[in-house]
């Protein structure tokens, strides 16, 4: 007679791991990633490099050696940290740069506070907001793309359209007349524009999204309500005063509302867990970087705008419980 | 769009393996243990001793209060002895262990397969039959239907919902019994309405037992009031609630019972019991098990006299394959692990389930990464991520307030939780907790 196993149910098991949400994750950004590749070419390449290798670097560093525990760096969760912190940087940042970004990702955003799950912010937006502070110059300014697809520090840069439209705000002219010198949307959503490597074709985005819905690695709320609040916001201010404010669809397109949206906003750890509560979080993310974006001294906000909701998800989860079974019916 | 119940749910593989093997009947076994707590409720007292007689269907044991039940024979034999066994909760307790002596049934049960229509009973009396026939809630919750089927003076029933949806994966037993037995059903669902003064029934099916939702719905036009649901395929959609939830869109209040809506649940098992109690006289001794699992030699579903060992139902599906790790007492996800193949059918065993240690062995626990799909898939709109971390620093109050009580032990969040973390574990430790604290406040 075989030795039986006898523990409690459930006796069987999904299948689903943190190694496939993780994965699946990198998966979803490999269109992003070709698109990247093909507008900015050698510096994207190295950028991206850079920052994976950077981020597994510090993780394995820091849990081996400071903390003396299991490394988990196979995990795939440090990659996407890595991947998704160079989405968020302009592809002609040099390597050091990059290297400081991953460790305070790393070392203070993510382990720094207990590792996998337990990070309060998005790592990756840490690491990003970390070198924009510290880097302005650096890190604003943007190779033009295609131009520079053969070229790395050396890259010619210009402005994003997001900053065109702040700058020409300030010096009188109207959004309309500014809007005229853009690509159009068409362009925007294929990436061809001035901006960060991972930000730049809202097609591969989008695309990665469905994967991810598809796989259900994440559901819909936070992307939709933080899409959605924007488009309606901006959408206001273009109807109180087309002249002042930009078109909704041009706020979608621009930055890195997409990225954000789709890929930081969800961040497991930093965001809640009802579903009321993912909307409420994605419409705070919306409204807050809209703010920043019309009223505030950055041409972009959607990075701070999440960092300051992460700080608000241990609240919404404490005060916005999922629907509870049978709750409708106790109030009638 | 198929109904389906409002909150949460997943959908594990079905592995319905066994579902083309038509019911078979075992041989009576040479020995039987039959414990005297088969049932929620108080345990029955013995009626007989050691060395006594007994025939096939002779009350054994009596019901020792209003939540509890008669225990009949279901062999004919001898006493041989009244002795702790092991059973399915893997402690030794009280059984009345029977030898085998031919196969003498007791003169009133009606053993002719012709089908009787007509109930002569009236509401009080069917219910007493019932629960001298010892008739439990068959889907595996044991608790005893007469008890069901009298609601509480100020509550009314309104309707009454059959359960055939069979949500657990590889369990087989009441589809086998809706395709084979399918008028006993209807007329014993006929039954329990006038037993509980209601005109309508509703029988819920899940949508991968599309032959056993056709061939009832075909019977069921000559039988009034009775109306087949069809379902979405979504576990834990066999849950009380969830059912109810899922027929009729009325959802069952935080701590109440189904009647607060209007509704009585009972399972389509226990309509074929009821069926054979009141128009057969003949009470609850043997029961559909099915035997299942990837590497038996032949997945089957036997009608089996309780108190049968488990070893001689697995012999009879071609033996204990060598890759078993876990013998489980019903399906997967609420199936209780067995310690032992002697451990005997009892009247709530729906399955016997045997799994290879890759299907069941647990994996190493990882960090929360809040990926909230413990949230999502919760059917009672729990968050059970918080719940486990209430339990383990024991926060009782606050598991309180979260609803940790509401918990049907459906076992989704553990099984969907891709850091492997035993969820349901510490909610269990938790509801233990919790429950206590709430007894001895109400005392």
């Amino acid at each position: 007679m075989n030795r039986l196993i006898v523990s409690p149910s459930p006796h069987i098991h999904s299948g689903d791991s943190v190694k496939k949400s993780m994965y699946g994750v990198i998966i979803a950004l490999m269109p992003a990633l070709a698109a990247s590749l093909w507008y900015f070419g050698l510096g994207a390449l190295i950028v991206t490099l850079t920052a994976i290798a950077a981020c597994m670097f510090f993780e394995f560093v820091i849990q081996k050696y400071l903390l003396k525990t299991t490394t988990s760096i196979t995990d795939g969760s440090a990659a996407v940290t890595g991947l998704l912190l160079a989405f968020n940087l302009p592809s002609n940042l040099p390597i050091g740069i990059i290297i400081v970004g991953a460790a305070v990702a790393i070392g203070i955003g993510k382990m720094s506070f207990g590792g996998l799950g337990k990070n309060p912010f998005n790592p990756a937006l840490v690491g990003r907001v970390f070198l924009l502070i510290s880097f302005p110059v650096q890190m604003t300014s943007w190779p033009l793309p295609i131009v520079s697809a053969s070229s790395y520090l050396d890259a010619s840069t210009g402005a994003t359209p997001l900053s065109m439209l702040r700058e020409g705000l300030a010096m009188g002219k109207t959004a309309p007349e500014i809007m005229s010198q853009f690509p159009s949307y068409i362009d925007f959503l294929v990436g061809n524009r001035g901006g960060s490597a991972g930000e730049m074709a809202g097609i591969a985005l989008v695309l990665g999204l469905a994967f991810m819905l598809y796989r259900k690695i994440i559901t819909w709320h936070i992307p939709v309500a933080v899409l959605g609040s924007i488009y309606i916001f901006t959408g206001i201010l273009n109807l109180s005063n087309p002249l002042e404010f930009a078109p909704p669809i041009f706020h979608l397109l621009t930055g890195g509302v997409l990225l954000g949206a789709i890929y930081m906003a969800t961040d497991y750890a930093s965001s809640p867990m009802s579903k009321n509560g993912m909307l409420l979080y994605g419409v705070g993310i919306g409204v807050i970087t809209v703010l920043i974006r019309v009223y505030g001294a950055y041409p972009e906000g959607i990075s701070f705008a999440i960092l300051i909701m992460n700080a608000f998800t241990p609240l919404i989860d404490k005060y916005i419980k999922p629907k509870r079974f049978g709750e409708q019916v106790a109030k009638q | 769009m198929l109904k389906t119940f409002s909150i949460g749910g997943i959908h594990p593989a079905e592995n319905k393996i066994s579902a083309a093997s038509a019911i078979e009947a075992l041989p009576v076994p040479a020995m039987v243990s039959v414990p005297i707590s088969q049932h929620i409720g108080a345990p029955s007292e013995p009626l007989v001793k050691k060395g006594d007689a007994v025939k096939v269907g002779q009350v054994i044991a009596k019901s020792s209060g209003f939540v509890s039940t008669n225990i009949h024979s279901p062999v004919s034999g001898v006493v041989d002895k009244i002795d702790d066994v092991l059973d399915a909760s893997g402690y030794k307790r009280k059984a009345l262990v029977i030898k085998t002596e031919g196969d003498d049934w007791d003169e009133s049960i009606d053993r002719s397969p012709n089908l009787v229509r007509n109930i002569s009973l009236s509401s009080e009396e069917i219910i007493k039959k019932i629960g001298e026939a010892g008739i439990v809630g068959l889907g595996g919750a044991t608790f005893p239907a007469h008890v069901k089927l009298s609601p509480p003076p100020g509550k009314k029933c309104d309707i009454l919902i059959i359960n055939g949806v069979e949500c657990e994966p590889y369990l087989t037993s009441d589809h086998r019994l809706m395709l084979e037995k399918g008028e006993e059903i209807l007329v014993g669902t006929t039954i329990l309405m006038k037993a509980l003064k209601v005109d309508k029934a509703v029988i819920g099916i899940e949508n991968n037992k599309k032959d056993a939702i056709e061939h009832l719905k075909n019977l069921a036009t000559a039988y009034d009031g009775i109306s087949i649901q069809p379902l979405k395929v979504q576990y834990p959609q066999g849950g009380e609630k969830q059912l109810i939830d899922a027929c009729i869109k009325r959802q069952v209040p935080s701590g109440k019972l189904p009647i607060e809506v209007g509704a009585v649940v009972q399972n389509v098992g226990t309509a074929f019991a009821v069926y054979e109690a009141v128009q057969k006289n003949k009470p609850l001794f043997e029961r559909v098990v099915t035997v299942t699992g990837v590497s038996l030699k032949k997945p089957s579903n036997f009608l089996v006299r309780i108190g049968t060992p488990i070893a001689t139902l697995i012999e009879a599906a071609g033996g204990l394959p060598d890759d078993t790790a876990k013998i489980v007492g019903g399906g997967p996800m609420m199936g209780k692990a067995l310690s032992s193949a002697e451990v005997p059918v009892t009247k709530g065993s729906s399955g016997i389930l045997l799994l290879p240690a890759e299907k069941t062995s647990r994996k190493p626990v990882e960090n929360c990464i809040r990926c909230s799909k413990c949230v999502s898939v919760c059917p009672m709109g729990l968050s059970p991520y918080l719940l486990m971390s209430l339990a383990q620093k024991a926060i009782w109050d606050r598991a309180e307030e979260e609803k940790i009580m509401d918990c049907i032990e459906c076992g989704s969040c553990s099984f969907t939780c891709p850091s492997s973390r035993p969820l349901l574990d510490y909610i269990r430790l938790g509801k233990a907790k919790v429950g206590q604290i709430m007894r001895t406040r109400t005392k």
